[in-house]
């Protein structure tokens, strides 16, 4: 597994993940991704009742095969754009094993590119 | 944990322009259109031609801090749209037909001119009108063009019945405050959130009538809430439907649309008679405490919860929660604008805000006015109007808050009644200045159609072909986006400035317009040496006795923060005369609103309840027929109300109108999941899609609104479908409050059924612009 530790990836808090797709239109805009086509795509839980009465409605965006961690934006100093515009700030990029150091509560993701 | 903050700042400069590879970085604000009530910074990246061909979100920007919505980030799909309006168009066949001719800019003012003169000479400049749509970039040269120029009083939103967004709760505070409020998630100051020494969490936030992160209303992103919740706050929202915020709140209050001021004045009954609320404020700085104590006995807590659908222990709950929250905070919306009983619903708010103590502290509900205190708004101008033009602003005759100047706009039903009656006096040309009325804001809009149909001289200034423009105008002219206008912006604090880094064709900033046609039409009403954009901002700074030059605010980073005090009631920073207190007769907080008192009881000077004037309990054989409540105006991420339907991304996510029905109201009545469904009352129907939503009450209906389909054929009858999906077919004009203020708009009933081959047979637009309409208006 030590090559897991030099591969890079996000780290998503989904807790706070409020669905509003800027992550799916900031990749589709740096890729010029055509219409039909994401780098990175929303994926929804809910809203359902929970038998406690609460809800659950989650939000999660999951990096698809055509995501390369905007491996160009990267070269050049910046972070992925889907990082770099995310509104609920719960996106971050970074080597893997960094990013596991960042887990600290529940909902949180990491993917591997 | 702090998100977000890997940016690598060498590569964001602080200043204006710089150059990355082959393209020009601009670091400036943005504002609409296209867009809407935010000034985010971002960074306009563009190409040795000026054509726009990427943003990004400004990292150093402390109001979005890097990020931004999807509206922006197709901004260069927008702003290179092959069917943006490229120079000045005039109408030669019938209005309808789409026939157009280019002319140049000259021949465009030079039509404006003689018109102008004509309606002045003939009927007086109170014969000429202007509107503009919400939040727009525009007011000041919307406002300083109408006033010096045409040398009427007139200007509104356009055809929004009761002037019901914002107007209502801004009109409300100022009577009860003297200010503005604004829920306090630190944006007033350069450190944001625990790097302010001040701010402090709210405990308790109310979300009330409003989806904050989608909507980002009234100059409020709504993803400072969501940072507010990362460091601790806890939620009530309050909506019909179970928004991703209110699925994360401790409380949701899933009310019946329309009775939020039912519910303001249960909780103001449970808070008073608990004792819970703040004794020191209440004693210093309020007027007319027992007399709200005494009005809100009847509003118990049975009661509310019972009228708002919703079960007493949640009411009481909410209650309880706010009045002990230190701080709490209320982030209010459009539901509170959008009933009959706008203003009575505000007050209730905010005299809960006011006796929890959460008024002008931090985490709080904070006072606020525009930035630097210039007058850049719908009165931008007004002093050029000509003795006695200003008593004749139509509506001031009836409602005694626009009289007094508590309102800052003519009211917008009574401009619709002048229209159709020619009283008190006629009007002749409509000037139309970023508002695409008959597929968003106007209520009615078949009667709004046919009573601009039938003025003498309609100028559309806009970004794309509207169906406003198709059906109406004689004149359209292109206006120029956000990056292709020097401006300023002024709309609470920071102080930014717009810098101008591309062109497009022949479309102009609208300001350039105003200035333009002053040359020609009242040079005397403007300085001579104003004839640049730049030139009106630097005038209008000068003017307003700002310290700083355009360019200085430029170099200084292009925003500049105000000190920003709390509890400046405390500190004599609300009245004029420098004394402690508020800007009020009273020089208190008033619970009990003196104004309306001293005016002649025009208002109850109390927050008072009544029913929607159709609903379930108000009409309750009409609701036999018409048995679902029906509710419309929410916001979608792809979409500023009726902008972005051209936007390919904004259709690719959401290509369709969409209503949410519960499933079993579905089954009740017939539908399936994706049917296009006829959506009716007795006023008229339009059809969207079904999509199911299980957390609605089943007896609630929620539907979109702005929908026009540029794809579709533009001349009439098709017209770009404006009037199918469109849900102001069946909302009425003239249904406002006693000051003038409110519109039914979230509270209606109405009946849906699935569209078929055999009842479809004449779309919605094709029955307004060929038959006449639904058969209903006079």
């Amino acid at each position: 597994m030590s090559n897991n530790t030099e591969r890079y990836g996000l780290l998503i808090d989904y807790e706070y993940c409020s669905g509003c797709h800027v992550c799916e239109v900031a990749c589709k805009k740096e890729h010029d991704l055509t219409v039909g086509q994401w780098g990175i795509k929303i994926h929804q839980d809910g809203p359902r009742q929970l038998d406690n009465g609460r809800w659950e409605y989650t939000y999660i965006p999951v990096p698809t095969s055509l995501c390369d961690l905007c491996a160009d934006r990267v070269k050049g100093g910046k972070l992925p754009n889907c990082v770099h515009h995310c509104q609920a700030g719960v996106m971050v990029y970074g080597k893997i094993s960094e990013l596991a150091e960042k887990v600290d509560k529940d909902t949180m993701a990491i993917f591997s590119r | 944990m702090k998100y977000n903050n890997a940016y690598n700042f060498d590569l964001y400069p602080k200043t204006l322009r710089w150059q990355e590879g082959d393209l020009t970085a601009t670091r400036t604000t943005m504002w609409s259109g296209p867009g809407c009530h935010n000034g985010c910074q971002l960074i306009f990246y563009t190409d040795k031609d000026g054509k726009l061909v990427k943003v990004e979100g400004d990292p150093n920007s402390p109001y979005n801090q890097g990020r931004l919505c999807l509206r922006c980030l197709e901004l260069p799909e927008i702003t290179n749209h092959q069917d943006r309006l490229k120079w000045p168009l005039k109408r030669v066949g019938e209005r309808g037909e789409n026939k157009w001719e280019r002319i140049s800019w000259d021949e465009a003012y030079d039509i404006i001119a003689e018109n102008v003169r004509k309606f002045q000479k003939e009927t007086g400049p109170e014969s000429i009108v202007s509107m503009m749509g919400t939040g727009r970039n525009v007011s000041q040269a919307l406002g300083q063009n109408q006033y010096a120029n045409f040398g009427g009083p007139d200007v509104c939103l356009a055809f929004l019945s009761g002037d019901s967004c914002m107007n209502p709760r801004v009109a409300l505070c100022y009577v009860m405050m003297g200010n503005i409020n604004v829920a306090d998630m630190s944006q007033f100051r350069e450190n944001r959130y625990e790097d302010d020494s001040e701010w402090a969490a709210p405990e308790n936030i109310i979300v009330w009538g409003n989806n904050p992160v989608v909507s980002n209303s009234d100059c409020f992103l709504g993803h400072w809430i969501v940072e507010s919740m990362k460091r601790g706050s806890k939620l009530t929202v309050v909506d019909p439907k179970l928004t991703w915020m209110a699925a994360k709140a401790d409380t949701w209050l899933r009310i019946r649309p329309g009775t939020d001021a039912a519910l303001a004045l249960g909780m103001l009954n449970v808070i008073i008679n608990e004792d819970l609320y703040d004794h020191d404020f209440v004693e210093k700085w309020t007027h007319g405490f027992e007399e709200l104590k005494a009005c809100v006995q009847e509003y118990t807590p049975e009661r509310m919860a019972e009228i708002c659908w919703i079960n007493k222990h949640d009411l009481v709950d909410a209650a309880r929660t706010y009045a002990n929250a230190k701080p709490g905070c209320i982030q209010w919306g459009l539901a509170v604008d959008q009933s009959k009983i706008g203003i009575s619903t505000a007050q209730a708010i905010m005299c809960l805000v006011g006796i929890c103590g959460n008024l002008d502290i931090p985490g709080g509900n904070v006072l606020i006015d525009q930035s630097a205190n210039l007058n850049f708004s719908y009165g931008c101008g007004i002093d050029t109007l000509e003795p006695g033009m200003r008593e004749k602003r139509l509506g001031d005759d009836k409602f005694i808050l626009k009289t007094y100047g508590f309102g800052s706009t003519s009211q917008s039903d009574s401009v619709l009644e002048a229209i159709e009656t020619g009283l008190p006096h006629p009007v002749r040309m409509l000037w139309l200045q970023s508002a695409n009325p008959i597929a968003n804001m106007a209520q009615d809009a078949p009667r709004v159609y046919k009573a601009i149909k039938s003025m003498e001289f309609v100028v559309v200034i806009d970004l794309f072909m509207t169906p406003t423009a198709v059906a109406l105008a004689d004149l359209v002219l292109p206006a120029a986006m956000s990056h292709e206008r020097d401006c300023i912006r002024v709309w609470y604090d920071p102080l930014r400035t717009l810098s101008k880094c591309g062109t497009y064709y022949e479309a102009k900033e609208d300001e350039q317009i105003g200035i333009d046609l002053g040359k020609r039409l009242a040079p005397h009403k403007w300085p001579e040496w104003v004839n640049t954009t730049r030139d009106f901002m630097n005038w209008k700074l000068q003017e307003g006795g700002v310290p700083w030059t355009m360019e200085e605010i430029e170099a200084e980073g292009g925003m500049i923060y105000h000190p920003f005090n709390y509890k400046k009631y405390e500190k004599g920073l609300c009245r004029m005369d420098g004394e402690p207190g508020f800007n009020t007769p009273t020089g208190k907080f008033e619970l009990f609103i003196t104004v309306f008192e001293a005016f002649g009881n025009v208002a109850p000077s109390l927050p008072y309840w009544e029913e929607p004037p159709e609903s379930p309990y108000s009409t309750p054989e009409l609701f036999k027929e018409y048995p679902l409540v029906l509710t419309t105006g929410h916001r979608s991420f792809e979409f500023f109300h009726s902008e972005h339907r051209n936007s390919k991304t904004s259709r690719e996510l959401h290509a369709n109108p969409l209503f949410d029905i519960h499933p079993e109201a579905a089954e009740k009545f017939g539908i399936t999941e994706g049917q296009w469904c006829w959506i009716e009352n007795r006023m008229g129907r339009f059809r969207q899609i079904a999509r199911f939503d299980i957390t609605l009450d089943p007896r609630v209906i929620r539907a979109e609104h702005g929908w026009w389909f540029p794809e579709k054929e533009a001349a009439e009858p098709t017209l770009f479908g404006v009037f199918d999906s469109n849900p102001n077919n069946v909302i009425p004009q003239f249904e406002y409050g006693p000051t003038g203020y409110g519109a039914p708009v979230k509270s209606l009933i109405a009946k849906v059924y699935a569209c078929t081959e055999e009842n479809s047979k004449i779309t919605p637009t094709e029955q307004v612009t060929k038959l006449g309409g639904f058969g209903y208006v006079k």
